[in-house]
Formats: C-alpha cells, structure tokens, sequence
C-alpha cells in the first residue's frame, strides 16, 4: 500500500482532487478508496450543464469524472507514488443524467504492470443498478513521481 | 421552441455561436468555434482551472476529452444532413501528448454520416496541428 492510500480521509480529498485544479472547479469529492478502487461523486451544479433548458448535465463532464476517478484508481493501486497519465478512455453514454442529481462515479484499476494500468469505470444518478456510463482506460505508469504525492509521503512520516 | 429545436434549425457558425453561449458547461471549458472555410474548428481558450497537473502544466484528459466531443457535435449540427441534435454513444479518446499551457483546437472529421449514426474522427492540436495531443473516435445517434 503506498502513501495515499494510508492517508486519513480528511486529507485525501486534497490529494485526490483539489491539487487537480479541473477536478476541483467541477466540484468532485472523493466518497471512499481502498486499494485498487476508488468512488467519486460530482454533486450537479450550473456549471455541469449542457441543455440549459432540461439542466441535463453535458456528456464532456461525466468523461472528466471518469477520466479522474480511473487515474486515482490507478494511483491506489501502486505500491510507489508515481505519475501516471492517460493512454486511452473508451465511454459509452447508456443514457442521459437526471438533471438535479449528483453522479456518482466507481473505478476498479484491476491489472497494474511496471509501465501500463488498466482500469474499468462506471456511473449512475443515484441507482447503480441503472447505470449513466461506463468506461474502461489504460494509463501509463512513469518513473518519476509528483511534488504533491512526495508531501503526502512526508506528510505522511511527520 | 425548446433549446433542442433551436439548436436543429443551425446550419452554419453564425447560428451556433449564440446557443453554444447559453450552454453553461461551454463557457465553463472556455469552448468556442473557428470557422476556417466551409469548416469548423473547436477551440478551447486557456485557463488555469482546465489543468489536470499544475506542477508540470498539463491541462487534464476530461477538459481536452469534452472540447473533443464538443466539436464532433458542432460540426454535426453544422452539416447540411442534421435535423436532430445528435446524442453520444460513445467516444474513444486517446492522449498523444501532454497539451500545456495555451488554447487547445480541434478539428472534427465525420467519417461517415449515415441516417442513424454518425462515425467522427477528430484531433485536437496546440500550436502546431502535425504535433496532435489528443484523438478521438465517437458514434453519434442522429434519430431521435
């Protein structure tokens, strides 16, 4: 288990999303993590909107939650902080967001090699046996790890 | 006339730019239209809030994913085939490069436009269109 996963619950909303400066103005909490998984909810706000007559949530905001919530599920998994990015995100829309909800977003990262992650995603309006979307990403795992994971390791020791 | 009805009646930029400032969510990612010949191009003006990692300067994979499938849709609804306002089915999206701190354009091709589907290829580029940072194939429902 590596340093973010130890952290308190208190201080990983920090780490996982508002050092990410489009996750947190979107508005994204972390709701829970244990290794490998992670759950995400982005509570429904003006800005999310796509049809300003319905308020239904716009499409490009559910894929950056799920492009979040897949990269943080890799993060979990890692036994040493390192960044990671994006290789490639596949999302199929099963249906449009009730607009008023909050969509709340689950990953799974369940294969981890040295260089490559490969994660699966999905999310729902509330029932998640009626899903909104689901993804499924690999990411690259670099050697170098970031400032702000390095503080949460210090953070961490202190 | 609903938003939705609004916007099946565009048939070039002219008519799309001021819906495209009533959606909230485009203003949030700074999104808005080139229009180079008979083409359209997205363009997603820079802003701090739109980065994924501040320290490296990278803008994140959800904001270059929604100008993505933004344009795809612009250049849909700019075509002289559409009546609906197409819905996503889904898209695939692959990051090329990390796409630092300045506007971001992307340039929809429709691959092929048929009455229920349409495939869309599209690339979106920083300051040199040859160096893409990102790509994406989507299917969009155009029957209702």
């Amino acid at each position: 288990m590596n340093a973010l996963v130890r952290l308190p619950f208190d201080k990983a909303q920090h780490y996982f999303i508002d050092v990410i400066p489009y996750s947190h103005f979107l508005g994204m909490r972390l709701v829970e993590y244990t290794e490998g998984r992670i759950v995400f909810d982005l509570p429904y706000s003006e800005k999310l909107i796509g049809d300003p007559e319905t308020g239904v949530m716009q499409g490009g905001a559910i894929t950056t939650l799920l492009d979040a919530v897949c990269g943080n599920a890799v993060l979990t998994k890692l036994r040493e902080l390192r960044r990671v990015a994006t290789l490639d995100l596949r999302i199929d829309y099963l249906r449009p967001a009730q607009a008023g909800r909050t969509v709340r977003a689950e990953a799974e990262c369940y294969r981890v090699t040295h260089h490559i992650a490969f994660v699966r995603a999905t999310a729902h309006d509330g029932d998640p046996q009626n899903l909104l979307a689901t993804a499924a990403g690999t990411f690259v795992v670099f050697e170098d790890r970031v400032a702000a994971h390095a503080a949460a390791d210090e953070g961490e020791a202190s | 006339m609903t938003f939705r009805e609004d916007l099946e009646q565009v048939r070039d930029v002219d008519d799309l730019l001021p819906l495209l400032n009533a959606i909230p969510y485009a203003r949030a990612l700074g999104f808005s239209l080139v229009r180079d010949g008979t083409d359209v191009i997205g363009r997603m003006a820079f802003a701090e809030h739109l980065l994924g990692n501040a320290e490296i300067g990278a803008l994140h994979g959800g904001s270059l994913g929604s100008l993505l499938e933004f344009t795809a849709v612009c250049k849909l609804l700019t075509m002289s085939e559409a009546v609906r306002v197409p819905r996503t089915v889904n898209i695939t999206v692959e990051y090329l490069r990390s796409a630092g701190r300045m506007d971001t354009f992307a340039r929809a091709t429709v691959t092929r436009h048929g009455r229920r589907v349409a495939n869309v290829h599209i690339i979106a580029y920083q300051d040199d269109p040859q160096r893409p940072v990102a790509a994406a194939n989507a299917h969009f429902l155009l029957a209702s």
